[in-house]
């Protein structure tokens, strides 16, 4: 299925979990937030967060500034 | 009142000055920079993680122990840009801490005070702690902290301008008139004396990031900001003296040595 992961098309394989997508991009859950087609994705539900066709997803994390 | 203790929405932090995190030449030289600054908070950005690279998470290099982490919403121009972007940010920091800013000119990044004031109503609603960045204008001052901000936020100077306060008199009738809510004025602050002069007119605190990240040696500022806030401080509490057109003399006439006859 495509998705739509920070505002770029990507491939993920049906039936992913939010958990399952940071791991493939190797990211720790513990430093991101992630929104779910515009809602906050709460970080002790990324397990269950199952994603479908089309979803736009952002996940963000702290960078420098002021 | 402890004269190094800020406290906002209840919490206490050891140090008046917040420090920034951006702009700095490397990682390492930040953490540094904030270890010198004795800064018990410091803010940051929340961003969308570049896939494309991996590298240093700037989180590594902040003790996040003994510093709170307060993130902005820099770059936002609506209310509702902001308010998303502080969801976001609360989600990956787990604190209810939030900058808020909503930019209502992009040449001199000055506030938007009506998106500013309706992001502060939502996210004061969704429990945040709001630190809202302002002008230094009296009545949004306090139209915000009727919405429930924490704190109020107003401008020395535009962002990164470094060019020190521009309106004493608005801040010092600001500071006047806010007293329930700590002010703390961010941005615009330059060097030392900027800072000690928004201490001395009574600010509770000071936030900054350009002009100790920009500095030629960032540390070495961070201490000189450290010690600004801290004098400026201790000089407002101690009252300072009132301004005279003449001189006053501070040693005795009594007693001087004349060259004839009795003492004067």
């Amino acid at each position: 299925m495509t998705i739509i992961l920070n505002g770029q098309e990507r491939m993920a394989p049906a039936g992913s979990s939010v958990l399952a997508l940071l791991e493939t991009l190797g990211l720790a859950p513990g430093r991101v937030a992630v929104e779910l087609n515009g809602v906050i994705v709460r970080r002790d539900t990324f397990a269950r967060a199952i994603l479908s066709d089309s979803d736009r997803i952002e996940v963000v994390h702290f960078v420098g500034g002021g | 009142m402890k004269s190094d203790t800020l406290t906002i929405g209840g919490r206490s932090f050891p140090s008046r000055l917040i420090v920034g995190t951006g702009k700095y030449p490397s990682f390492e030289v930040m953490r540094r920079a904030i270890e010198a600054s004795g800064a018990a908070m410091v803010t940051v950005a929340v961003r969308r993680v570049d896939l494309s690279k991996s590298g240093d998470a700037l989180l590594d290099f902040i003790e996040t122990r003994k510093i709170a982490i307060l993130p902005n919403t820099a770059g936002c121009r609506t209310a509702d840009e902001a308010v998303r972007t502080a969801r976001l940010g609360r989600e990956a920091g787990l604190s209810d801490l939030v900058k808020l800013e909503v930019i209502g000119d992009d040449k001199t990044l000055f506030p938007d005070n009506e998106g500013l004031l309706q992001a502060t109503r939502v996210l004061v609603k969704e429990g945040f702690t709001v630190l809202p960045y302002t002008n230094d204008d009296l009545v949004v001052a306090k139209r915000l902290r009727d919405a429930g901000a924490a704190a109020v936020m107003p401008l020395a100077a535009p962002i990164g301008s470094g060019l020190g306060v521009q309106n004493p008199a608005h801040l010092r009738l600001l500071l006047e008139e806010i007293h329930d809510i700590p002010v703390i004025v961010d941005a615009g602050v330059g060097t030392a004396s900027d800072a000690s002069m928004v201490m001395e007119l009574g600010a509770d605190g000071v936030l900054m990031n350009t002009g100790i990240a920009g500095a030629t040696d960032p540390e070495k500022m961070a201490r000189a900001m450290r010690w600004a806030v801290e004098a400026g401080r201790l000089a407002f509490e101690a009252g300072r003296i009132p301004k005279k057109p003449y001189a006053s003399a501070s040693s005795p006439m009594e007693g001087m040595v004349r060259r004839d006859g009795p003492s004067a």
